[in-house]
Protein backbone atom coordinates (compact mmCIF):
# COMPACT_ATOMS: atom_id res chain seq x y z
CA UNK A 1 0.00 0.00 0.00
CA UNK A 2 2.90 2.60 0.80
CA UNK A 3 4.19 1.90 -2.43
CA UNK A 4 0.90 2.81 -4.03
CA UNK A 5 0.67 5.27 -2.00
CA UNK A 6 4.21 6.88 -3.09
CA UNK A 7 3.30 6.45 -6.70
CA UNK A 8 0.10 8.77 -6.43
CA UNK A 9 1.10 11.08 -4.29
CA UNK A 10 3.47 14.23 -5.26
CA UNK A 11 5.05 14.68 -2.38
CA UNK A 12 8.84 14.36 -2.29
CA UNK A 13 10.26 11.68 -0.51
CA UNK A 14 11.33 11.94 3.23
CA UNK A 15 15.08 11.10 2.81
CA UNK A 16 15.09 14.68 0.36
CA UNK A 17 12.91 16.49 2.66
CA UNK A 18 15.06 15.67 5.07
CA UNK A 19 18.08 16.52 3.48
CA UNK A 20 16.73 20.14 2.03
CA UNK A 21 15.68 20.89 5.93
CA UNK A 22 19.32 19.80 7.08
CA UNK A 23 21.07 21.77 4.02
CA UNK A 24 18.99 24.82 5.45
CA UNK A 25 19.82 24.24 9.15
CA UNK A 26 23.56 24.13 8.44
CA UNK A 27 23.40 27.31 6.58
CA UNK A 28 22.46 29.26 9.77
CA UNK A 29 24.50 26.99 12.74
CA UNK A 30 28.14 27.67 10.23
CA UNK A 31 27.13 31.50 9.52
CA UNK A 32 26.54 31.46 13.64
CA UNK A 33 29.65 29.76 14.42
CA UNK A 34 32.10 31.94 13.11
CA UNK A 35 30.56 35.89 14.61
CA UNK A 36 34.25 36.66 15.26
CA UNK A 37 34.85 35.91 11.18
CA UNK A 38 32.38 37.93 10.47
CA UNK A 39 33.31 40.74 12.60
CA UNK A 40 36.99 40.53 11.22
CA UNK A 41 35.80 40.49 7.53
CA UNK A 42 33.46 42.99 8.38
CA UNK A 43 36.30 45.46 9.58
CA UNK A 44 38.34 44.66 6.37
CA UNK A 45 35.48 45.62 4.23
CA UNK A 46 35.14 48.61 5.31
CA UNK A 47 38.65 49.82 5.67
CA UNK A 48 39.18 48.50 1.67
CA UNK A 49 35.81 50.45 1.00
CA UNK A 50 36.77 53.63 3.07
CA UNK A 51 39.96 54.13 0.59
CA UNK A 52 37.60 54.64 -2.20
CA UNK A 53 34.65 56.37 -0.63
CA UNK A 54 33.44 58.05 2.48
CA UNK A 55 31.48 55.79 4.89
CA UNK A 56 29.02 56.59 7.06
CA UNK A 57 29.89 55.19 10.04
CA UNK A 58 27.57 56.72 12.57
CA UNK A 59 24.90 55.03 10.18
CA UNK A 60 26.04 51.64 11.14
CA UNK A 61 26.87 49.04 8.89
CA UNK A 62 25.19 45.45 8.68
CA UNK A 63 27.07 42.21 7.03
CA UNK A 64 25.09 38.46 7.99
CA UNK A 65 25.13 35.62 5.97
CA UNK A 66 21.48 34.73 4.65
CA UNK A 67 20.37 32.38 1.88
CA UNK A 68 19.05 32.85 -1.40
CA UNK A 69 17.89 30.07 -4.36
CA UNK A 70 20.04 30.03 -7.38
CA UNK A 71 18.81 29.68 -10.89
CA UNK A 72 18.16 25.64 -10.01
CA UNK A 73 16.28 26.26 -6.75
CA UNK A 74 19.00 25.38 -4.87
CA UNK A 75 19.64 27.03 -1.93
CA UNK A 76 22.80 28.67 -1.45
CA UNK A 77 24.13 30.99 1.02
CA UNK A 78 25.00 34.97 0.47
CA UNK A 79 26.70 37.62 1.77
CA UNK A 80 24.63 40.18 2.38
CA UNK A 81 25.94 43.86 3.36
CA UNK A 82 24.30 47.17 3.81
CA UNK A 83 27.25 50.13 4.33
CA UNK A 84 25.80 53.75 4.10
CA UNK A 85 27.96 56.33 1.85
CA UNK A 86 27.96 59.62 2.56
CA UNK A 87 30.17 60.62 -0.29
CA UNK A 88 31.16 58.64 -3.33
CA UNK A 89 33.93 60.49 -3.67
CA UNK A 90 36.78 60.72 -0.96
CA UNK A 91 38.09 63.80 -0.14
CA UNK A 92 41.41 64.34 -0.10
CA UNK B 1 53.81 3.81 15.85
CA UNK B 2 50.82 4.17 17.85
CA UNK B 3 48.00 5.59 17.06
CA UNK B 4 45.14 8.19 19.40
CA UNK B 5 41.71 7.80 17.70
CA UNK B 6 38.31 9.87 19.80
CA UNK B 7 35.30 8.44 19.01
CA UNK B 8 32.96 10.89 18.99
CA UNK B 9 29.28 12.18 17.55
CA UNK B 10 27.89 15.22 19.24
CA UNK B 11 24.49 13.93 19.80
CA UNK B 12 24.05 10.98 21.97
CA UNK B 13 22.34 7.72 21.24
CA UNK B 14 24.05 7.01 17.70
CA UNK B 15 26.06 4.63 18.66
CA UNK B 16 29.53 5.73 19.77
CA UNK B 17 30.24 3.00 22.85
CA UNK B 18 29.25 0.37 20.07
CA UNK B 19 31.32 1.15 17.87
CA UNK B 20 34.10 1.44 20.20
CA UNK B 21 33.50 -1.73 21.99
CA UNK B 22 33.49 -2.95 18.08
CA UNK B 23 36.27 -1.52 17.00
CA UNK B 24 38.29 -2.38 20.04
CA UNK B 25 37.63 -6.28 19.75
CA UNK B 26 38.00 -6.07 15.87
CA UNK B 27 41.56 -4.05 15.70
CA UNK B 28 42.39 -7.18 18.72
CA UNK B 29 41.18 -10.03 16.39
CA UNK B 30 44.03 -8.71 13.98
CA UNK B 31 47.21 -9.28 16.92
CA UNK B 32 47.23 -5.43 17.57
CA UNK B 33 47.52 -4.22 21.05
CA UNK B 34 44.84 -2.03 21.75
CA UNK B 35 43.38 -0.20 24.58
CA UNK B 36 39.39 0.93 25.19
CA UNK B 37 39.34 4.32 26.95
CA UNK B 38 35.94 5.59 28.37
CA UNK B 39 35.90 8.86 28.73
CA UNK B 40 32.48 9.63 29.61
CA UNK B 41 33.23 10.32 33.48
CA UNK B 42 29.59 9.61 35.41
CA UNK B 43 27.63 7.89 32.90
CA UNK B 44 30.40 4.81 32.16
CA UNK B 45 28.64 2.62 29.60
CA UNK B 46 31.51 1.15 27.66
CA UNK B 47 32.34 -2.02 30.41
CA UNK B 48 28.70 -3.36 30.05
CA UNK B 49 28.55 -3.10 26.16
CA UNK B 50 31.90 -4.76 26.62
CA UNK B 51 30.50 -7.64 29.10
CA UNK B 52 33.18 -6.41 31.81
CA UNK B 53 31.73 -4.54 34.13
CA UNK B 54 32.04 -7.11 37.03
CA UNK B 55 36.09 -6.87 36.83
CA UNK B 56 36.27 -3.17 37.59
CA UNK B 57 38.53 -2.35 40.28
CA UNK B 58 40.23 0.72 39.70
CA UNK B 59 39.36 3.53 36.96
CA UNK B 60 40.60 6.29 35.20
CA UNK B 61 40.45 8.92 37.76
CA UNK B 62 42.59 6.31 40.01
CA UNK B 63 45.23 6.36 37.70
CA UNK B 64 45.26 10.09 37.50
CA UNK B 65 45.17 10.59 40.76
CA UNK B 66 47.52 8.54 41.28
CA UNK B 67 45.48 6.38 43.84
CA UNK B 68 46.96 2.92 41.55
CA UNK B 69 49.57 2.27 38.69
CA UNK B 70 47.97 2.52 35.07
CA UNK B 71 48.89 -1.48 34.74
CA UNK B 72 46.45 -2.01 37.87
CA UNK B 73 43.41 -0.31 36.31
CA UNK B 74 43.62 -1.85 33.13
CA UNK B 75 41.51 -4.71 32.28
CA UNK B 76 42.05 -7.29 29.96
CA UNK B 77 39.56 -9.05 28.20
CA UNK B 78 39.81 -12.74 28.63
CA UNK B 79 38.03 -13.32 24.84
CA UNK B 80 40.68 -11.05 23.16
CA UNK B 81 44.53 -11.51 24.26
CA UNK B 82 45.23 -7.84 23.59
CA UNK B 83 42.28 -6.26 24.29
CA UNK B 84 42.12 -4.06 27.36
CA UNK B 85 39.76 -1.47 29.04
CA UNK B 86 40.34 1.39 30.71
CA UNK B 87 37.36 2.38 32.47
CA UNK B 88 35.99 5.61 33.39
CA UNK B 89 34.62 6.81 37.19
CA UNK B 90 31.19 6.47 37.81
CA UNK B 91 31.39 8.39 40.89
CA UNK B 92 33.05 11.84 39.70
CA UNK B 93 32.21 13.86 37.29
CA UNK B 94 33.09 15.13 34.19
CA UNK B 95 35.16 18.09 35.80
CA UNK B 96 37.10 15.57 37.77
CA UNK B 97 39.92 15.51 34.75
CA UNK B 98 41.86 18.20 32.49
CA UNK B 99 42.66 18.17 29.24
CA UNK B 100 46.25 18.39 30.20
CA UNK B 101 45.86 15.50 32.38
CA UNK B 102 44.51 13.20 29.46
CA UNK B 103 47.08 14.01 27.30
CA UNK B 104 49.46 12.70 29.54
CA UNK B 105 47.40 9.55 29.90
CA UNK B 106 47.46 9.27 26.05
CA UNK B 107 51.42 9.17 26.34
CA UNK B 108 51.69 6.60 29.19
CA UNK B 109 49.67 4.43 26.75
CA UNK B 110 51.43 5.09 23.84
CA UNK B 111 54.46 3.25 25.11
CA UNK B 112 51.93 -0.12 26.12
CA UNK B 113 49.42 -0.33 22.72
CA UNK B 114 49.47 0.11 18.96
CA UNK B 115 45.73 1.31 19.05
CA UNK B 116 44.40 3.66 21.83
CA UNK B 117 40.52 3.98 20.98
CA UNK B 118 38.69 6.89 23.29
CA UNK B 119 35.01 6.80 23.74
CA UNK B 120 33.92 10.10 23.91
CA UNK B 121 30.68 11.55 26.04
CA UNK B 122 27.90 13.21 24.02
CA UNK B 123 27.59 16.78 23.62
CA UNK B 124 30.55 19.75 23.68
CA UNK B 125 31.44 20.59 27.02
CA UNK B 126 34.22 19.57 29.40
CA UNK B 127 33.86 15.91 28.77
CA UNK B 128 34.28 16.52 24.93
CA UNK B 129 37.14 18.72 25.74
CA UNK B 130 38.96 16.14 27.68
CA UNK B 131 38.16 13.13 25.25
CA UNK B 132 39.50 15.02 22.28
CA UNK B 133 42.99 16.29 24.30
CA UNK B 134 45.18 13.23 23.50
CA UNK B 135 43.78 12.24 20.37
CA UNK B 136 45.90 12.41 16.70
CA UNK B 137 43.04 11.29 14.89
CA UNK B 138 38.69 11.72 15.22
CA UNK B 139 35.94 8.99 13.59
CA UNK B 140 32.60 10.80 14.02
CA UNK B 141 29.72 8.26 14.02
CA UNK B 142 26.72 9.36 12.94
CA UNK B 143 23.06 8.45 11.64
CA UNK B 144 21.31 9.25 8.38
CA UNK B 145 18.86 11.86 10.56
CA UNK B 146 18.54 15.95 10.51
CA UNK B 147 19.66 16.23 13.94
CA UNK B 148 22.46 13.52 14.49
CA UNK B 149 23.84 15.04 11.10
CA UNK B 150 23.81 18.03 12.35
CA UNK B 151 25.52 17.85 15.72
CA UNK B 152 28.51 15.74 13.41
CA UNK B 153 28.99 19.43 11.64
CA UNK B 154 29.01 21.02 14.80
CA UNK B 155 31.81 18.57 16.01
CA UNK B 156 33.85 18.38 12.78
CA UNK B 157 34.55 22.23 13.16
CA UNK B 158 35.46 21.95 17.09
CA UNK B 159 37.44 19.42 15.86
CA UNK B 160 39.45 21.13 13.49
CA UNK B 161 39.38 24.56 15.82
CA UNK B 162 41.35 22.09 18.08
CA UNK B 163 43.40 21.04 15.17
CA UNK B 164 42.60 17.13 15.29
CA UNK B 165 42.76 17.04 11.90
CA UNK B 166 40.93 15.32 8.80
CA UNK B 167 38.18 13.16 10.97
CA UNK B 168 36.58 10.23 9.29
CA UNK B 169 33.20 9.41 8.99
CA UNK B 170 31.18 6.06 9.97
CA UNK B 171 27.56 6.35 9.02
CA UNK B 172 25.73 3.98 11.56
CA UNK B 173 21.84 2.43 11.47
CA UNK B 174 21.83 3.00 7.89
CA UNK B 175 18.63 1.01 6.20
CA UNK B 176 18.92 0.01 2.70
CA UNK B 177 15.48 -0.44 2.02
CA UNK B 178 14.39 2.93 3.43
CA UNK B 179 17.29 4.48 1.48
CA UNK B 180 16.08 3.20 -2.13
CA UNK B 181 12.68 4.07 -1.37
CA UNK B 182 13.94 7.42 -0.57
CA UNK B 183 12.59 7.59 2.66
CA UNK B 184 15.88 7.76 4.24
CA UNK B 185 19.10 9.76 3.34
CA UNK B 186 22.34 8.03 1.15
CA UNK B 187 25.46 7.64 2.46
CA UNK B 188 26.19 10.46 -0.66
CA UNK B 189 23.83 12.55 0.59
CA UNK B 190 25.78 12.78 4.18
CA UNK B 191 29.32 13.16 2.53
CA UNK B 192 28.21 15.61 0.26
CA UNK B 193 27.02 17.84 3.03
CA UNK B 194 29.41 17.35 5.92
CA UNK B 195 32.77 17.07 3.15
CA UNK B 196 34.46 14.31 5.10
CA UNK B 197 36.16 11.00 3.91
CA UNK B 198 34.61 7.82 5.18
CA UNK B 199 35.73 5.01 7.18
CA UNK B 200 32.65 2.89 6.96
CA UNK B 201 29.12 2.31 6.42
CA UNK B 202 26.98 0.01 9.37
CA UNK B 203 23.70 -1.23 8.36
CA UNK B 204 21.00 -1.10 11.26
CA UNK B 205 21.14 -5.20 12.52
CA UNK B 206 18.98 -6.63 15.44
CA UNK B 207 22.20 -8.39 16.07
CA UNK B 208 23.86 -5.34 17.71
CA UNK B 209 20.90 -5.29 19.70
CA UNK B 210 21.44 -8.99 20.54
CA UNK B 211 25.04 -8.73 21.37
CA UNK B 212 24.70 -5.84 23.23
CA UNK B 213 22.43 -7.80 25.29
CA UNK B 214 24.75 -9.87 25.99
CA UNK B 215 27.98 -7.99 26.40
CA UNK B 216 29.83 -9.83 23.57
CA UNK B 217 30.80 -7.07 20.50
CA UNK B 218 29.40 -8.37 17.17
CA UNK B 219 32.12 -8.26 14.99
CA UNK B 220 33.06 -11.59 16.50
CA UNK B 221 30.15 -12.86 15.32
CA UNK B 222 30.77 -14.50 11.77
CA UNK B 223 26.96 -14.27 10.81
CA UNK B 224 26.56 -10.72 12.14
CA UNK B 225 25.88 -8.12 9.29
CA UNK B 226 26.92 -5.34 11.43
CA UNK B 227 29.85 -7.31 12.72
CA UNK B 228 30.66 -7.59 9.16
CA UNK B 229 30.82 -3.78 8.93
CA UNK B 230 32.78 -3.41 11.88
CA UNK B 231 35.10 -6.06 10.67
CA UNK B 232 36.19 -3.62 7.54
CA UNK B 233 36.00 -0.92 9.15
CA UNK B 234 38.87 -2.76 11.67
CA UNK B 235 41.25 -3.40 8.24
CA UNK B 236 40.70 -0.41 6.72
CA UNK B 237 42.11 1.43 10.11
CA UNK B 238 45.04 -1.43 9.82
CA UNK B 239 45.80 0.13 6.50
CA UNK B 240 43.78 -1.80 4.03
CA UNK B 241 41.68 -0.95 1.13
CA UNK B 242 38.89 -2.98 1.53
CA UNK B 243 35.35 -1.59 -0.69
CA UNK B 244 32.08 -0.29 0.98
CA UNK B 245 30.13 -3.40 1.75
CA UNK B 246 26.72 -4.41 -0.63
CA UNK B 247 24.22 -3.19 1.77
CA UNK B 248 21.89 -5.12 -0.38
CA UNK B 249 19.51 -7.76 2.40
CA UNK B 250 16.62 -8.90 -0.02
CA UNK B 251 18.69 -11.93 -1.64
CA UNK B 252 15.11 -12.99 -2.44
CA UNK B 253 13.95 -14.55 -5.84
CA UNK B 254 12.32 -11.42 -7.38
CA UNK B 255 15.14 -9.10 -6.64
CA UNK B 256 17.67 -11.96 -8.29
CA UNK B 257 15.02 -11.84 -11.62
CA UNK B 258 15.43 -7.92 -11.32
CA UNK B 259 19.42 -8.13 -11.25
CA UNK B 260 19.28 -10.50 -14.16
CA UNK B 261 17.75 -7.68 -16.27
CA UNK B 262 20.31 -4.82 -15.36
CA UNK B 263 18.05 -3.34 -12.05
CA UNK B 264 19.37 -2.49 -8.79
Amino acid sequence: MEFLKNIFSRKPSSGSVAKDRLKLVLIHDRANCNTDLLEMMKNDIMQVIAKYMDIDEAAGMDINISQTTDDDNKTVPVLYANIPIKNMRKKT
Amino acid sequence: MSEVYVITSGKGGVGKTTTTANLGAGIALLDKKVVLVDADIGLRNLDVVMGLENRIVFDMIDVIEGNCRLKQALIKDKRYPTLHLLPAAQTKDKDAVTPEQMVKLCEQLREEFDYILIDCPAGIEQGFKNAIAGADKAIVVTTPEVSAVRDADRIIGLLEAAEVRSPLLILNRIRINMVKRGDMMALEDVTEILAIDVLGVVPDDESIVISTNRGEPCVADKDSFAGQAFRDICRRMNGETVPLMDLETDKGFMSKIKKLFGGS
